[in-house]
């Protein structure tokens, strides 16, 4: 067995499995995010941006009603984020560093069609030429979404082979970048991919885990026992876990969907660039995921997550579609929330997790999901 | 792409002339390529070409030909059967070194392939592959994926100039070859050509419909 090697690792997992073609892009990607992280100017211009138009910081809400007996649930309200979901505060640094790099086309995948919203949002913000490539099956279940990008002035190009969803979205997201790597920027929207990537979402949504962690600390005078995040591709999971990494009594758990399972069920492969579990068959295939939740129906995972996995600091489980409609009617009805079908995974586990004072990452609203609740 | 008419088709390429037959094994989601050997992977996939059977494809078509045999797959494939066993049990089956299109020169450097380089490669990056690569270098003659176009791409040039300065070993230009003028054109510059999805249209009609296809970008090289 040779070892991968290389940059971008995470244990075993990450790397840059893609085409030559793209490894001088990624070279230059790496570098232009190293300038700019160490650049006071782009920290300070990301956080006005973050807070005048993204509309940080979110609130720290405690779910009393919708908490069982002798459990405190908090919620991290980025779904009262501009356009719904956490997605916004990766869309917002990424258009940041391709306005930097040069880069005035910008391509994206989606699946929900919360990236997609946000990435068009940012784009119609800088100027930019928008490209979203999204599964035609997703197209039919986010409806809503497929025309806000249309009106935000983003392309929608719909990709009609294979599942028809996340994955083939990417895949298509990246054959663009290939072929139009010199004029285009790809603004990927979870922290999969090849490296540098990962990095760069999971710094971009750690905003998330320090606001958090602040705001528990302020409420309860203590950390909490448990954070509860859905993980997709896993952008929001990771940005609250990075808040509590180093909290070595802070359970983190991650919650699948169950038909879409890549680490509770994966195994390890290669998918969209980097090495990480996989939702794949004996022979490295990828397996079709299931799942109602648009923004969670992806057989692969970020290879921080898989790392996490394996070093036991955080815990997967799964939520199945059940189980997420309920937790979605009763947040709706005790909390007056709507909360996305895909952080409703996360609230279905918090409500029977062993573990008192819970701290769940609401990531999106749940206003895209309107049809798909009705009809179950 | 490696399916039960694969030996056929194989030897009618050989006759038309091929000096090389590159023999795909199917991945689900591959990157490097556009819509029509996308198609074939999915249509072979459909058909139950996972790893073992594309082997046991291999060791068919090496018992009809004498050319080298080049499987040609993705980085999953090997890391679900084995990055050694893989290469092993291909060798045995009757492949003359490998073709893994998203495993650029840095990663896994002990498995012996074909390297490839573009058009946006640095020249460290072309040494880099050049030293490592496995008997020749793969010129992807553009920046895109694989498919047909009506034009070959005006980076070969360049890209073969560059690469010459940094290696003796012989250049192979593939991505967009799809006519025997771009044949012709290419192998002006290159060593040879790699033709595949024009290969894979000319293969629906069969193996004398390919053997013709390659005897004619065969005239061409000549």
């Amino acid at each position: 067995m040779s070892a991968p090697t290389g940059i971008g690792l995470y244990g075993d997992y990450g790397g840059r499995y893609v085409p030559e073609t793209l490894i001088p892009a990624l070279d230059e990607l790496s570098r232009g995010w190293d300038e700019a992280s160490a650049d006071a100017n782009f920290r300070a211009e990301l956080d006005e941006l973050l807070e005048r138009f993204a509309g940080r910081p979110t609130p720290l809400y405690e779910a009393a009603r919708f908490a069982p007996a002798g459990k405190r649930i908090l919620l991290k309200r980025e779904d009262l984020l501009h356009t719904g979901a956490h997605k916004i505060n990766n869309a917002v640094g990424q258009a940041l560093l391709a306005v930097r790099l040069g880069k005035r086309r910008i391509v994206a995948e989606t699946g929900a069609g919360q990236h997609g919203v946000a990435t068009a949002t940012v784009c119609a913000r800088f100027g930019l030429e928008c490209v979203v490539h999204m599964g035609s099956e997703d197209m039919r279940r986010q409806h809503p979404n497929v025309e806000r990008m249309g009106l935000l002035g983003a392309e929608v190009r719909p990709v009609e082979f294979g599942t028809r969803t996340l994955k083939e979205a990417t895949s298509e997201a990246i054959r663009d970048w290939i072929t139009n790597v010199d004029t285009t920027y790809y603004l990927i929207g979870s922290c999969v991919g090849p490296h540098p990537y990962p990095a760069i979402v999971r710094e971009l949504q750690a905003v998330i885990g320090r606001e958090a962690r602040a705001q528990v600390l302020e409420r309860l005078g203590r950390l909490p026992d448990a954070v509860v995040a859905c993980v997709g591709g896993g952008s929001n999971a990771i940005g609250l876990f990075a808040g509590f990494i180093a909290d070595e009594d802070v359970r983190l758990v991650g919650v699948e969907a169950a038909g879409a399972a890549s680490l509770s069920a994966g195994r390890s492969s290669v998918l969209h660039g980097s090495r990480s579990s996989v939702l794949a068959d004996a022979d490295g295939q990828v397996l079709d995921a299931h799942s109602i939740s648009a923004g969670l129906d992806y057989p692969g995972v970020g290879p921080e997550h898989a790392h996490l996995r394996d070093s036991g600091r955080a815990a997967y489980v799964t939520a199945s579609d059940e189980e997420a409609i309920a937790a979605f009617h009763q947040l709706a009805s005790l909390e007056g929330i709507l909360p996305a079908l895909e952080p409703a995974h996360a609230l279905a586990r918090a409500l029977d997790l062993d573990a008192e004072t819970i701290l769940v990452g609401l990531s999106g609203r749940g206003d895209k999901d309107l049809a798909e609740v009705l009809s179950h | 792409m490696a399916g039960a008419e694969t030996p056929e088709l194989a030897a009618g390429a050989v006759a038309g002339g091929a000096d090389i037959v590159e023999l795909g094994f199917p991945f689900s989601d591959p990157l490097a390529d556009g819509p029509t050997i996308r198609l074939a992977a999915e249509r072979a996939l459909a058909q139950g070409m996972r790893t073992a059977a594309c082997l046991e494809c291999l060791r068919s078509t090496r018992e009809r030909v004498d050319v080298p045999l080049v499987p040609m797959t993705y980085a999953a494939l090997l890391e679900a059967y084995g990055w050694e066993r893989f290469a092993e049990d291909a060798a045995l089956a009757g492949a003359t070194s490998l073709i893994v299109a998203d495993l650029p020169a840095d990663l896994h450097p002990d498995l012996r392939r074909v390297q490839l380089v573009a058009p946006t490669s640095s020249d460290e990056r072309i040494a880099l592959a050049a030293g490592q690569t496995d008997g020749w270098l793969y010129l992807v003659t553009l920046t895109g994926t694989t498919g047909a176009r009506s034009e070959l791409s005006p980076e070969l040039a360049p890209l073969v100039e560059r690469t010459r300065r940094l290696t003796a070993v012989p250049l192979y230009a593939g991505f967009g070859i799809s006519t025997p003028a771009h044949a012709a054109a290419a192998a002006e510059l290159a060593d040879g050509v790699v033709v595949g999805s024009a290969a894979l249209d000319a293969a629906e009609g069969g193996p004398s419909a390919l053997e013709a296809f390659v005897s004619s970008l065969r005239a061409a090289l000549n």
